[in-house]
């Protein structure tokens, strides 16, 4: 009988191994496992054994039993696996097909290059304020100290409304805006469309720009310095190289133009760094003593800073575009890059 | 302005190379925009000596000549005439490449062998001399090369100068600042010829009318002059930084302007009647023809230099024809003044026109060097033209101007630029820049600024001068202290900044057109006449006619954006602006500047693709969006309500958009005239909302309503109604039915056809209920739809359909 129920187990081993399908498995349960099964019929002959002899091999007939049990499942589950690794792989799709996309737009590239200044200036603690582009000449230039016969209103082609009225030159006039309502301290950066009488491939008519002012007690040229510097360096890279150069704004003194490395040929000289290996991108200084006097406030107590930048001339750079009036156009072509 | 390194070199030692030149120049507020190399190519052309001259013996207009350099000879064939025996002539050798292209070869001209080629000025590029070859000095070193003989190698700097800083409008002015940038002393000219004496007033005088514009006026005189040409390095340093040379005494005034910047004029004395210079305003009308042959029309706020007689020049911009000097000139006055800069300016403003003098009068020249000027230049036309100085100047300057002292106090400059710089330090960069520094206390000093630097005034002048020559990049660099800006963003800004993310979502571009359009743009829009949108404010001096006028509303800009991008094949558009409109306000004297967003949509709803479909975009894409936008800003109660009367949007497909009484905006399909002004062809739908009135009503924060504890029911609806029967109808009379557990109305399903009858049309909605505290069961989900439908039936004898 022994050597019966070993025949069985290896019998039985040797199918479920052999088994492709679950009906091969469920064959072979019902042959050994079922009720009428041979394992089942043998051990419904233990009772005719001696006593010890029926323990011994009722011991082991059990342990055969689980041992073909743990099988017939392991085999239905191998059976199940391979099935399924079949039926997938019959499931084929052709994954080069394009995938659908979201018809989705994009901002202006200018608008996504004032949203990243708007953003580094805000970690920078400074507010945003707007002003109107249709501009008082005092504004404009008397109270940035730029009187009637300045040689620096000729630097500035200007579109004129009336006599006293026209299209700011600059977005500077908020800065005066700005601290005629408010006393110190001021930080704030106000973007917008500013307009001068030009067009060329690096000149616009119309264009953006930004303008910074901080006024505060005790702020000083080398704070200028440094959070100008953080901009550079968060909007062009960490590793960009800037200098401050000495410059001349009427509404500032002293002025600095903030030029950085060129990328393009990193500081060897080229076309679009005009061979110097700089890239003015900023106009910035401290607050001349005389715009304070224009708006009330008085310069023995209160210093400060303004800067002006040109959007479009950070993006051009930021972008590699080589024609202002890209911008202007509005060529989907165009806007889809961005 | 252009300056030759080698003339700087006159009055400065440069120690430094170019690259460091130019860094130190532009570090120091002089941007150094271009360095250009000159006189190079030349190593192959030397100095040669003519030994003999022949005819050619197989043509008559050619000369055999024998030139000599150090150790060898040259045959050359030669067409010019003006060569002697012994002088000394450029020649090119056997492999040159001249300036203007040709290369010299060995080569036989009518069977004589020619081994170079003796060169004129223009074959060299050196100037626009063509009559000749060009002779050398006599004590030229032979076999030299021309660019050592002549001092040609050199490098042209472009400088860019501030508008505050004249005084550098000319080669001394930078050698100054080279000077004090490297810590050395400036080498001035030095002047041999003295003004002493009293000759100079028994022949001419000067009378100052108008000193107010005229605070100075030096005459100097000099006789037996001969005009001629200049020698060849003067015009070489003039034509080097683009001033043409016209003649000896010309070439002067020029080249002392150019050294020290004071614009000079000199007088033909003959032609001055009188013999005398009168400086005064102009007579309103009075007629005047300047130098370049244009009659000038003057007023009496121009300033005139004149003889005893008549107008000889306009002061400081232009001389006249009357006087100029001519070949036969033999007596020179010559003019250094120093005339009122704004009123100088205005002058060359009105004329139109602006020349190297009165740029430089006209940022403010050094009214202190005026007489220097006229000696330097006195002395220089006695020995170029062989004439004589008149002993003496003629110095009119009733009221010498003297520069105020400038109080400095050490802590301002520090508070200022955030530094620790000592007295000692200051002192020493104030000295290096020829400022008369003087010590008032502690920390404490009187600084006088010498003439020619009236950009200095204030402190803050001086601590920008301390900041520039310490070197901006010796200031640290800090963040600033204090609290950060109450400011924020505007609630505008913010706003502004959601829309456009929700138009982006939408599939819609952003674009940003010019606020100046055509005053003829807005016809498109077929606006009645008294539309106040027809009220442009014009542009006094636009650049086109087509950019005259401020826009007053964004559709023209978006309608010719459509019609470039469909003529570039760019045909399924959407596109947005979101930027300022202006209108004129009355009695106002600034407009009033309008947010406006405006979007505009046509050809297909997306990309044609293998796995979707594409369709055209149509009125409820572009109503979606827009009511999204108000979702988004959760501005509630939105209606939308048919309009008829909108000229540029179709009658039967357009809509106001309305926040109860108040109207937002209006959407609708693109009025086929308004199409075809554009030339636009197809469909296009566009919405325009008053962004300014949205701003007030949106609402930024968002409360958190509690998520629904228990399942909804949903029951569907479908209803055949008259066919023009308006859904908001339908909906209304839902709402009005005040039903607690009708939580959402949704329609689902428009159809006209069979089986409906004509005249009709099928809709079906999907309604949600919901209880918060409950389940509704069945039986109250069917009682409440049960009275949803009879209401329906009965308002709109709407049949309950399949």
């Amino acid at each position: 009988m022994k050597e019966e129920l070993e025949k069985i187990q290896e019998e039985c081993r040797a199918s479920i191994a052999l088994a492709k399908t679950e009906p091969e498995i469920s064959e072979i349960r019902v042959r050994v496992l079922g009720r009428k099964g041979s394992l089942t019929q043998l051990l419904k002959r233990l009772g005719t054994l001696p006593d010890a002899e029926r323990r011994e091999i009722g011991r082991r007939a059990n342990e055969i039993k689980e041992d073909l049990e743990a099988r017939v499942e392991e085999g239905l589950r191998r059976i199940q696996k391979q099935e399924r690794m079949e039926s997938l792989g019959r499931e084929r799709i052709d994954v080069t097909l394009p995938g659908r996309g979201m018809v989705s737009g994009r901002r202006h590239p200018l608008t996504q290059t004032l949203d990243e200044i708007i953003h580094i200036f805000s970690r920078l603690g400074f507010g945003v304020v707007e002003g109107p582009e249709v501009e008082l000449d005092y504004y404009n230039f008397e109270a940035l100290n730029i009187p009637k016969g300045h040689p620096a209103r000729e630097m500035q082609a200007t579109f004129f409304i009336s006599e006293d009225v026209v299209l700011r030159t600059h977005t500077s006039p908020v800065q005066v805006r700005t601290m005629e309502k408010k006393r110190p301290p001021v930080r704030v950066i106000c973007p917008g469309a500013v307009y001068r009488c030009d067009s060329d491939p690096t000149h616009s008519p119309m264009f953006h720009q930004v303008e910074g002012l901080l006024v505060d007690k005790g702020i000083t040229f080398s704070d200028l310095k440094g959070v100008l510097s953080v901009f550079v360096h968060q909007m062009f890279g960490r590793g960009t190289q800037l200098r401050f150069r000495p410059s001349f704004f009427p509404f500032t003194e002293p002025s600095a133009e903030i030029d950085i490395e060129c990328f393009i040929c990193e500081g060897k000289g080229c076309g679009v760094c005009s061979n110097t290996g700089w890239l003015e991108i900023l106009g910035s200084g401290m607050v001349d003593p005389a715009v304070y006097r224009f708006v009330g406030y008085d310069p023995e107590e209160v210093t400060g800073f303004a800067f002006g930048m040109g959007i479009e001339r950070i993006a051009m750079l930021k972008y590699g575009i080589n024609d202002i009036r890209l911008f202007f156009t509005n060529d989907l072509r165009f806007l889809k890059q961005f | 302005m252009k300056v030759s390194l080698n003339w700087l070199r006159d009055y400065v030692d440069i120690r430094v190379g170019i690259k460091e030149l130019i860094n130190l120049l532009t570090m120091g507020g002089l941007e150094v925009e271009a360095a250009t190399p000159t006189g190079q190519g030349f190593e192959k052309i030397v100095v040669a000596e003519i030994q003999s001259i022949r005819r050619h013996p197989n043509a008559d207009r050619l000369s055999l000549v024998e030139a000599r350099t150090s150790g060898e000879k040259f045959s050359i064939v030669c067409g010019a005439t003006n060569i002697r025996e012994g002088q000394r002539v450029p020649l090119a050798l056997v492999g040159t490449k001249l300036p203007n292209g040709t290369e010299i070869k060995r080569s036989k001209i009518r069977g004589e062998v020619s081994e170079g080629m003796l060169c004129s000025e223009i074959e060299l590029g050196l100037g626009q001399e063509a009559s000749g070859i060009m002779i050398l000095d006599p004590d030229a070193s032979l076999g030299a090369g021309l660019g050592e003989a002549l001092g040609l190698a050199d490098t042209i700097l472009d400088i860019s100068i501030t508008p505050n800083r004249p005084d550098c409008l000319c080669v001394i002015g930078v050698a100054r600042e080279i000077a004090a940038l490297t810590d050395q002393r400036l080498q001035y000219p030095t002047l041999s010829l003295s003004d002493a004496g009293s000759e100079i007033h028994q022949k001419t005088s000067v009378t100052l009318l108008d000193p107010d514009l005229c605070p100075r006026y030096v005459a100097r005189v000099i006789e037996g002059v001969k005009i001629g040409p200049s020698p060849y390095w003067m015009r070489n340093r003039l034509e080097k930084v683009g001033i043409r040379s016209i003649n000896n005494v010309v070439d002067v005034t020029n080249y002392v302007m150019m050294e020290c910047g004071q614009p000079l004029h000199a007088f033909d004395f003959e032609l001055l009647e009188e013999g005398r210079i009168v400086v005064r305003r102009a007579r309103k009308g009075e007629v005047f023809i300047t130098l370049d042959g244009v009659k000038r029309v003057l007023d009496e706020e121009m300033l005139m230099i004149c003889d005893g007689v008549k107008p000889v020049a306009v002061a400081g911009v232009m001389g006249g024809l009357n006087s100029e000097i001519r070949a036969q000139t033999r007596t020179v006055l010559l003019e250094s003044a120093y005339f009122h800069p704004m009123n100088n300016r205005r002058t060359s403003k009105k004329l139109g026109f602006e020349t190297e003098a009165s740029y430089r009068f006209g940022r403010g020249i050094d009214y202190g060097g005026c007489l220097n000027a006229a000696n330097r230049a006195a002395s220089m036309i006695q020995e170029l033209t062989g004439g004589r100085v008149v002993e003496g100047a003629v110095d009119a300057y009733p009221k010498p101007i003297r520069p105020n002292p400038i109080r400095l106090s050490v802590p301002s400059v520090n508070r200022i630029l955030g530094t620790e710089i000592s007295t000692k330090q200051i002192k020493a960069y104030l000295k290096n820049l020829e400022l008369d520094v003087r010590e008032e206390g502690e920390e404490r000093l009187s600084i006088t600024p010498p003439s020619f630097r009236g950009d200095l005034e204030r402190e803050i002048d001086l601590i920008e001068e301390v900041a520039r020559l310490g070197g901006y990049e010796k200031i640290p660099l800090t963040l600033p202290k204090g609290p950060p800006s109450p400011e924020e963003m505007s609630r505008e800004l913010i706003l502004e900044q959601k829309a456009k993310d929700l138009l982006i979502q939408h599939g819609y571009y952003e674009v940003v057109t010019y606020s100046f359009t055509a005053p003829l743009s807005l016809n498109g829009l077929g606006l009645s006449p008294d539309d106040p949108r027809r009220q442009c404010l014009p542009i006094l001096n636009p650049l086109t006619a087509d950019s005259s006028v401020l826009r007053t509303s964004l559709i023209p800009g978006l309608m010719e954006t459509a019609r470039y991008n469909l003529s570039h094949k760019n045909v399924n558009l959407r596109i947005f602006e979101l930027k300022k409109v202006y209108l004129p306000a009355q009695g106002e004297r600034l407009p009033k500047e309008v947010k406006t967003l405006t979007g505009l949509a046509m050809g297909m709803d997306g990309e044609v693709h293998w796995a979707s479909s594409v369709r055209q975009v149509d009125f409820y894409d572009v109503k979606g969006c827009v009511e999204d936008l108000f979702e988004f800003l959760q501005i509630k109660g939105i209606t939308f309500d048919r309009a008829e009367d909108i000229p540029y949007l179709h009658p039967g497909k357009s809509s106001k958009i309305f926040l109860g009484e108040r109207a937002l905006g209006v959407l609708g399909e693109v009025h086929p005239e308004t199409m075809g002004h554009y030339e636009i062809p197809g469909k296009a739908y566009l919405f325009e909302i008053a962004f300014d009135q949205v701003v007030k009503d949106a609402v930024e924060e968002r409360r958190f309503r509690p998520l629904p504890k228990f399942p909804a029911v949903h029951r569907d609806l479908s209803l055949v109604v008259e066919d023009h029967l308006e859904a908001e109808k339908v909906e209304e009379a839902i709402r009005l039915l005040e039903q607690p557990f009708i939580d959402e109305l949704k329609l689902f399903d428009v159809y006209r056809g069979v089986p409906v009858p004509q005249g009709k049309k099928s809709i079906s909605y999907r309604i949600r209920y919901q209880a918060s505290d409950r389940t509704l069961t069945d039986d109250e989900v069917n009682q409440y739809h049960e009275k949803v439908i009879s209401r329906l039936r009965e308002a709109f004898k709407a049949e309950l359909r399949g």
